[in-house]
């Protein structure tokens, strides 16, 4: 565990802190996240540009970072800016290929130039997270496989130009594939978000594929998604964190500024307590991030608890934040032009992906090894 | 449970506290509840292993280390895995003689602090009044000048220890000019003097812990007086900082979930072990994460402060969770023991061992509401971090 980052990551923080502050002011993102694409494609080329999207993969996959300190870092500052690009889609979709074949990787690649984007079509209708639970399934059709099933809030699953696709290839096993956004039998609704961005559900109706979109052999699928699963739970951790961190500090500003019975509303305690709570439980969702960057790195079972507790404690103080923000806002937190309202809403969505508060609070006590002390 | 960035001198250190919580502190804690003693072997021990001298400098009997607040904190989470009032008890003192270093006057540093380091001395903190808890500045206890001597008046209470030590360091009021913070001294007394009267204070589990004492005309060398008159704030507030940050208890809080772990996987409820009770299971996650993000906390703040200073009103984020995560786990330790929490031991029967952690449960709950209480309320600290972090 490292509490101060090298030169290097510093530099990647204060690049990317930069580049959102120059270029992705609240109206500007209020306005391409709320497009019908829900991100600019002009703004992903330059993140591009500026190595954001290599920072998350490391040397063997064509980038340059892939720690957990790396993604931890950027999506911090995703959060930050509550920025609506497709990195977590890439981030899960890129870790997929990262275990493919050379063209696949070589796919990466142009993912990481910003040039393509690859998402992961894993979740489905009344399903959670857990491998077991997918339906989909992938039968053997010559060299080739066809697919059959329904994959739902794809993220910017009607934009991507690839879907990595997760499907049953027997009972036990499941399989990664990789399919083109415009093959046919795939048929593809496309919505907006309530956070901003965009997702969409997918259909798979007698899609066939060749023996080459396979990601991995035909029993790996559990294997990878479980990668790409720890890459996402530590990025939406850290990307809570940093939506947190400015909610925090927009709430302190509105507490000093706002007078009310003729003096600052941050002077009664009934407030400062509430906000003192609010500090203190952002202090801990950051620690709780910091152990699982560094955990991300150590070994499978260990990483996989840390990562659980971290999204467990963001989701549950992520909640708290959003919801005392909007509180200490009054009833100016309920509108559309304050910026806090829309960090308020990416805190509470960012629950909902990846396995919410109690999902990792049920895996982290299911993963438990440790044996009672006397 | 601090793994990272030490050096090669705190590695030491926390290895051979480790050792010495597991093998002397751990076994000897609960006698010494039950005694409401401390035994000098004990402190000696402590002293003759260096383990809470380290940074009182050579000249008056110290290891002469540099001061370090994660050397502190190592010490007192190494040491609080075995027994956390022996921990407090063990480790008082190097707050007390930081307070003589930075403010005493050479012949106080030279008189006490080797009287310390040898257990001749051991001091208690007559901070909080009757009438002066929450609002301490409100302090009523008044040391009026005599020729070379203050005479003391007044009535301290709270106070830990007391019962054990032999001298005491008081906040007295010394003028009733400008803010109430201005006119409070820092001044050492001896508790044998004439005119101390320690009275204990039973608390609600029935334990001898604290104290009132009684001050009347007792008669104080001004020799004895910390720092300049009417500046004593400073020198206190510099020790409530110090007991705040050390109220994080980390290693207290690892010791105690380990054995509600071990007492979880032993109840049984509805046929099955308590630990395999979703609801129970998830309280007990709820609060191991808890401590685990606030270990990593705790170490972010003492690692932000350089040298041998306390942190400033970050520690009271530490006082907040350390005492919180502290008094859940041994909530749930009362809720596991069910209907059996509420049986009485008689502890003093003839041939009746010593009570066991379940046994006690519901008397740790009890005892362990003052966490939140002592130290500066949660709630005082709330203030502090709302005026001195956040600029409300």
């Amino acid at each position: 565990m490292q509490l101060g980052y090298s030169e290097d990551h510093q530099m990647l923080s204060d690049t990317l802190e930069r580049f959102i502050a120059n270029e992705y002011p609240f109206e500007i993102r209020d306005k391409t996240a709320n497009s019908e694409a829900g991100f600019s494609k002009e703004l992903w080329e330059q993140y591009a540009e500026l190595g954001i999207i290599g920072a998350l993969f490391d040397e063997t996959a064509g980038g340059f970072g892939g720690t957990g300190v790396d993604i931890s870092l950027v999506f911090e500052q995703v959060g930050r800016g509550i920025v609506a690009e497709p990195f977590l889609a890439v981030l899960l979709g890129g870790s997929c290929l990262a275990c493919g074949s050379a063209a696949q990787r070589a796919m990466l690649e142009e993912v990481i130039a910003g040039a393509r984007i690859v998402t992961l079509a894993h979740d489905e209708p009344n399903t959670g997270f857990e491998p077991p639970s997918v339906a989909t399934t992938a039968r053997r059709d010559g060299d080739g496989w066809v697919l059959d099933g329904e994959k739902i809030v794809v993220p910017f699953g009607g934009v991507a130009d690839d879907l990595v696709v997760s499907a049953r290839t027997s009972d036990d096993n499941l399989a990664l594939f990789l399919v083109p956004a415009d093959a046919q039998g795939l048929t593809r609704q496309h919505y907006n978000n309530v956070d901003g961005g965009s997702s969409a559900d997918i259909r798979l109706d007698e899609l066939r594929v060749g023996a080459d979109a396979i990601i991995g052999a035909d029993d790996d699928g559990a294997r990878i998604l479980q990668q790409a699963h720890h890459r996402g739970v530590l990025a939406l951790s850290a990307e809570a964190l940093g939506v947190m961190a400015v909610t925090s500090d927009l709430t302190l500003t509105y507490l000093r500024d706002r007078k009310q019975f003729g003096r600052p509303i941050g002077s009664f305690q009934a407030l400062q307590h509430r906000m003192a709570d609010v500090v203190i439980a952002i202090e801990q969702a950051r620690s709780a991030v910091v152990n699982a960057a560094s955990a991300f790195d150590e070994d499978e079972l260990a990483a996989a608890r840390t990562l659980s507790a971290a999204k467990y404690t963001t989701g549950r103080t992520g909640q708290k934040v959003s919801e005392e923000a909007i509180q200490m806002h009054g009833g100016n937190g309920m509108i559309w032009e304050v910026p806090v309202a829309h960090y308020a809403k990416r805190l509470v969505m960012i629950d909902h992906q990846l396995g919410d508060q109690d999902y990792h609070l049920q895996r982290y006590i299911a993963l438990a090894d440790d044996s009672p002390e006397s | 449970m601090i793994s990272f960035g030490l050096t090669e001198e705190q590695e030491l250190i926390r290895d051979t506290l480790r050792e010495f919580a597991a093998d002397a502190l751990r076994p000897i804690g609960r006698e010494c509840d039950e005694a409401g003693k401390i035994p000098q072997e004990f402190l000696d021990t402590v002293w003759e292993l260096g383990l809470t001298n380290t940074q009182i400098p050579t000249e008056y009997g110290g290891a002469g280390e540099e001061r370090s607040a994660v050397t502190n904190a190592i010490v007192l989470e190494e040491l609080g895995y075995g027994d956390l009032a022996l921990a407090i008890a063990a480790t008082a003192p190097n707050a007390f003689a930081n307070a003589i270093l930075d403010h005493g006057t050479d012949a106080q540093k030279q008189y006490f602090l080797p009287r310390i380091l040898d257990g001749t001395d051991f001091w208690c903190q007559g901070y909080s009044e009757p009438g002066a808890g929450s609002d301490l500045a409100s302090l009523k206890c008044a040391a009026v000048r005599d020729g070379d001597h203050y005479v003391v008046n007044g009535q301290k209470t709270w106070t830990t220890l007391g019962h054990y030590a032999n001298r005491i360091f008081c906040l007295v009021r010394t003028s009733s000019e400008g803010k109430p913070q201005t006119g409070i001294s820092f001044l050492l007394i001896d508790m044998e003097s004439e005119g101390v009267d320690v009275r204990p204070l039973i608390t609600l589990d029935g334990r001898h812990e604290v104290n009132e004492i009684f001050l009347t005309d007792v008669r104080v060398p001004v020799d004895n007086l910390v720092g300049e008159e009417n500046r004593g704030w400073d020198c206190a507030k510099y020790l409530l900082t110090y007991e705040r940050t050390n109220s994080a208890n980390v290693g207290a809080s690892y010791a105690a979930l380990g054995r509600l772990k071990a007492l979880a996987a032993n109840r049984i409820k509805n046929g099955k072990p308590l630990a395999e009770d979703q609801l129970f299971a998830a309280r007990m996650a709820r609060v191991e994460i808890e401590l685990a993000n606030m270990s990593t906390t705790n170490l972010r703040v003492i690692a932000s402060v350089a040298g041998g200073g306390a942190p400033g009103a970050e520690s009271s984020i530490l006082k907040i969770l350390g005492t919180e995560v502290l008094q859940e786990i041994t909530n749930l330790a009362r809720i596991a023991m069910g209907p059996e929490a509420r049986i009485l031991h008689d502890e003093k029967a003839p041939g009746a061992d010593a009570l066991t952690d379940a046994e006690r449960a519901a008397l740790t709950y009890f005892n362990y509401r003052k966490l939140t209480i002592f130290a500066g309320s949660n709630e005082i600290q709330k203030n502090i971090i709302a005026k001195r972090m956040l600029a409300l």
